[in-house]
């Protein structure tokens, strides 16, 4: 297990790289001369090239990037060029706001998803099962986005049960770990009903009947425990889901958050900070998804044997 | 007629879900082509007179902050929206078609480029790999037709390669290849024909998934830009109306919910039809 503990973690140096030289190309790839957005009208061409020089975008490509790099490895992401502070300032300040909301969303929609499909396969075809799939059908067709105005609309304008956004308090997050949730359940309820059923068919099963054991007993302790690595594999896959979710809702919300910071500066053109947010979100889900590899292996050694 | 009772599309549209959303889809996309003549009113004439104004006879799903009428809007947004929705699929369908049947054909270093890139992003949130190209493309139509081209691009690659994987060793290839026949006769005469449906349905399936994206970018401001109406970015502003004309936010969502539900229907009737279930859902 620690083997290939070590060995996931290694095959995620070459990713990183890889994530790396993209993020660190978007300053260079944009139209426009992120410069000039930041000059004032009138500057003389002589403070033009003081600024390039600051931000060493006068240096070879492979230089630049190999500083980039090394400033990154240190925490050093460089100054916003709107708001002026270190863009590892600004994320530390956000991350905290993503990561509550991500991880609450993950746990709703894990329990709740689990439950329900569990609900749906053990009363099959009645009318649990029925309400169940359109849900599921809802969950996953509905953009994200506009559940979460829905949700606005109804229990914080009309209802007032609710604040409408920021995240002064607790009950902030309600309405936003409901909205990501509720693609979540969407998704673990599918794949638990779909796997229950499947195993409900294998031969173990008609031998835990032929035992006489009662068919809820059955669902309950021998077939749902089998459903969860299916579960789990779709978890892990899928995990970085929540961070796109989290994305979006942030901005619905007008929560403070990675997701937030990420789509203001892209609007404002703030590269710098564009790129320590995106940087940000693909480690987490990296991270996310190495997580889920793992639990997978400690569940299953045939996915631990997979990897040579 | 009897070759067409027993083809997949009518089996199709026999089936009640089938039968329906098909309609619906119809009625959208001849409402988006024909929005001149369907719409009540023009996209961006304001009337600064009667702005938030509720549903009524005259407009029937009220005006927004500037009196236009929601209802074109709506109509003329879902050019916006289909357009760029379809597009995308299509480059991505096309690109992602030939990445992953070149990969699981000559396999090699090629195939384990193409794996590992495909592998890489396929972890990856869509919305999030969409950001990253509009970061380097800038806002705009055309840039969010490339992103959200991208972001489905790892999709079609390992369906298509995972389909000529499966088929490459049938003896109707070996038979083709003992018969002196080339590479590229191989694969577009005997495997492709084999490997393409599939494709085609979860292209068609991922069109309603891109329609979410264009309007989740639209939403963040970063898609089609004002006045050219589209269906995010309509309920982007509608947000600060939401006290005042919930409706700005209410009709657009709808339109959405309406043309991807349709759509995910009449995918599923369409893999059921064909049964290729198994094919096209392996994850």
């Amino acid at each position: 297990m620690l083997n290939y503990a070590i060995k996931r973690l290694l095959l995620l140096v070459p990713v990183f790289l890889a994530v790396s030289v993209v993020i660190f190309m978007i300053i260079h790839l944009v139209p426009g001369d992120p410069i000039d957005n930041m000059i004032q009208i009138g500057s003389s061409p002589e403070q033009k090239a003081a600024l390039i020089a600051r931000y060493g975008l006068d240096q070879p490509l492979l230089l630049q990037y190999g500083v980039w790099l090394r400033n990154l490895l240190r925490g050093d992401l460089g100054d916003a060029m709107i708001l002026r502070r270190p863009v590892f300032q600004l994320i530390a300040e956000n991350l905290p706001h993503s990561l509550r909301l991500g991880g609450l969303a993950f746990l709703f929609s894990t329990v709740v998803g689990i439950a329900t499909g569990a609900l749906a396969a053990l009363f099959k075809d009645s009318w649990i099962d029925r309400s169940v799939m359109a849900l599921i059908l809802l969950g996953s067709t509905l953009p994200s986005f506009w559940l979460g105005l829905l949700m606005i609309m109804v229990f914080a304008v009309q209802l007032e049960w609710f604040p409408v956004s920021g995240a002064r308090s607790w009950t902030a997050l309600v309405l936003p770990v409901l909205t990501i949730g509720l693609h979540g359940v969407a998704l673990v309820a599918r794949v638990t009903r779909a796997a229950m059923l499947d195993i409900g068919r294998r031969d173990f099963v008609l031998m835990l009947h032929a035992k006489g054991l009662s068919h809820r007993r059955i669902q309950l302790q021998h077939v749902l425990r089998h459903a969860l690595l299916p579960v789990v594999t779709i978890l892990s896959l899928r995990i970085g889901w929540i961070v796109g979710g989290a994305v979006t809702i942030e901005f619905v919300f007008a929560r403070p958050g990675l997701g937030s910071l990420l789509i203001t500066s892209l609007a404002q053109r703030d590269y710098p900070v564009v790129q320590g947010c995106l940087l940000m979100l693909a480690m987490a889900v990296m991270l996310g998804t190495l997580l889920g590899d793992l639990v997978q292996a400690g569940m299953d050694p045939r996915v631990r044997d997979n990897l040579r | 007629m009897s070759a067409f009772a027993s083809s997949p599309l009518w089996r199709v549209l026999r089936t009640w879900r089938g039968g329906v959303s098909l309609a619906v889809l119809l009625a959208i996309a001849l409402a988006a082509i024909f929005a001149p003549w369907v719409a009540p009113y023009p996209y961006d004439i304001q009337n600064l007179s009667a702005t938030n104004k509720a549903p009524s006879l005259a407009h029937w799903l009220g005006t927004d902050e500037f009196g236009r009428d929601v209802l074109s809007r709506i109509i003329y947004g879902a050019r916006t929206s289909l357009t760029v929705a379809m597009a995308a699929i299509f480059g991505s369908v096309t690109l992602g078609m030939g990445l992953g049947a070149a990969a699981g054909y000559f396999g090699g270093l090629f195939d384990r480029i193409v794996t590992a890139i495909v592998d890489l992003t396929w972890s990856f949130p869509e919305v999030l790999i969409a950001l990253i190209f509009v970061a380097i493309l800038g806002a705009g139509l055309y840039s969010t037709m490339v992103a959200i081209s991208i972001a489905y691009l790892a999709q079609f690659a390992r369906l298509t390669r995972a389909q000529i994987m499966a088929i490459k060793s049938e003896t109707y290839v070996e038979a083709a290849a003992n018969l002196g026949s080339g590479h590229l006769h191989i694969l577009f005469r005997h495997l492709l024909p084999n490997a393409i449906t599939p494709v085609i349905v979860a292209g068609m399936l991922a069109i309603g998934d891109a329609i979410i994206l264009e309007a989740t970018l639209g939403f963040f401001g970063l898609g089609v830009q004002p006045p050219k109406p589209s269906w995010g970015a309509m309920m982007s502003s509608g947000t600060g109306q939401i006290f005042l004309a919930p409706w700005t936010i209410l009709g657009p969502g709808v339109a959405i919910a309406i043309a991807v539900v349709s759509i995910n229907l009449f995918g599923d009737a369409l893999i059921e039809a064909l049964d290729i279930r198994n094919r096209v859902r392996e994850v």
